[in-house]
């Protein structure tokens, strides 16, 4: 069983590896669009989200080994961002960008294991949507699967360390992971252009404000099902 | 508070959210962001030529709907999924077996 656990990891790595060598696949931030980010910048940022996604793999193994209950949740949280990703709502700048839904994930699995599953959704954004793409899925991966979820669950730690109520801390870490991601897309765009870091800025990080606090919101809204009907779960997640 | 009362509220102010700007921008284009990125990128940099095209493009405004759709059918369909179960009063179970 373990044993099978640990292939699969290691297969999982090697096609990782092969898709970003054959494809040059390149950043990860939320969605760049295919073939936006030279060739330099796309691999760069995939090979800095190699080390994410394989501790991701290692961390889900240990947290199911650790609360074997938890599974069902693993795949809700996949789910979750699967659905928000999905969502592409209006903002009050007049354009429209979606929510990433990473944040509910970090919050209870902690930010790596979010790595693995926000990278199965960009890659199925990219492969069937052609939203985002496979030479940006590395700065997408970055942006969305890495950078968000460690801010997420950083502010959900430090919120309950300081006492904040459980809603106000999934709140607030779901809502400044979501806005920090597309911070990142918008400085992984300025970087490699050069230039225009206040006008990715302005495209990305404003328009998603608000969509950021309707994502607060909603994962508040699953937290608070998981507070009442899967405590023993959260607990022996150390959520709780 | 009841966590369903509490909870409504909550996905009242996102829907809010999510329908105000429709209401209070009636002239927006609402267009996408990140095709707002690439016009950006073209202009700061007018010699960029994106060097890789998707694999495969929906054929289709409609199709690409269609694709949307199914993930965030699918992606709710897990989720309600779960939440039916871990939500499951307990005993519900065993009252059917002992029916059957």
């Amino acid at each position: 069983m373990k044993s099978c656990i640990i292939d699969r990891c290691i297969r999982t790595c090697a096609v990782l590896a092969v898709l970003m060598a054959a494809l040059a696949v390149g950043a990860s931030a939320m969605h760049i669009a295919e073939g936006y980010l030279p060739v330099g910048w796309a691999i760069a940022w995939g090979v800095v989200c190699v080390p994410f996604v394989a501790a991701g793999l290692i961390s889900i193994r240990k947290k199911i080994e650790q609360a074997p209950r938890a599974k069902i949740l693993l795949a809700m949280c996949g789910a979750f961002a699967f659905v928000l990703s999905a969502l592409k709502l209006p903002s009050f700048n007049g354009s429209c960008s979606h929510p990433t839904g990473v944040g509910l994930g970090a919050i209870l699995f902690g930010p790596v294991a979010m790595s693995v599953l926000g990278l199965i959704v960009l890659l199925f954004q990219a492969l069937l949507l052609a939203h985002g793409g496979l030479t940006t899925l590395g700065a997408n991966t970055f942006s969305m699967a890495v950078a968000g979820p460690i801010v997420s669950w950083a502010v959900y730690k430090l919120l309950r360390k300081a006492g904040a109520p459980a809603a106000v801390a999934v709140f607030a870490a779901a809502a400044l992971g979501d806005l920090l991601t597309y911070v990142v897309t918008s400085v992984q765009l300025a970087l490699a252009t050069g230039d225009g870091m206040l006008k990715f800025l302005t495209i990305f990080a404003v328009t998603q404000i608000p969509l950021a606090i309707a994502e607060g919101l909603l994962t508040v809204v699953v937290f608070n099902v998981l507070e009442k009907y899967s405590k023993s779960e959260l607990q022996a997640l150390r959520v709780v | 508070m009841k966590v369903w009362q509490k909870n409504l509220i909550l996905i009242a102010l996102a829907v809010l959210l999510a329908a105000l700007p429709l209401w209070l921008l009636p002239n927006a284009e609402f267009g996408g962001a990140d095709g707002q990125a690439q016009e950006a990128v073209q202009e700061l940099n007018p010699d960029y030529e994106p060097w890789f095209e998707p694999i495969l493009e929906p054929a289709s405004g409609e199709i690409e709907s269609l694709l949307f759709a199914l993930q965030a059918a699918i992606g709710a369909g897990v989720v309600g999924f779960v939440l039916g179960r871990i939500t499951k009063r307990p005993g519900d179970g065993k009252k059917n077996e002992e029916a059957n």
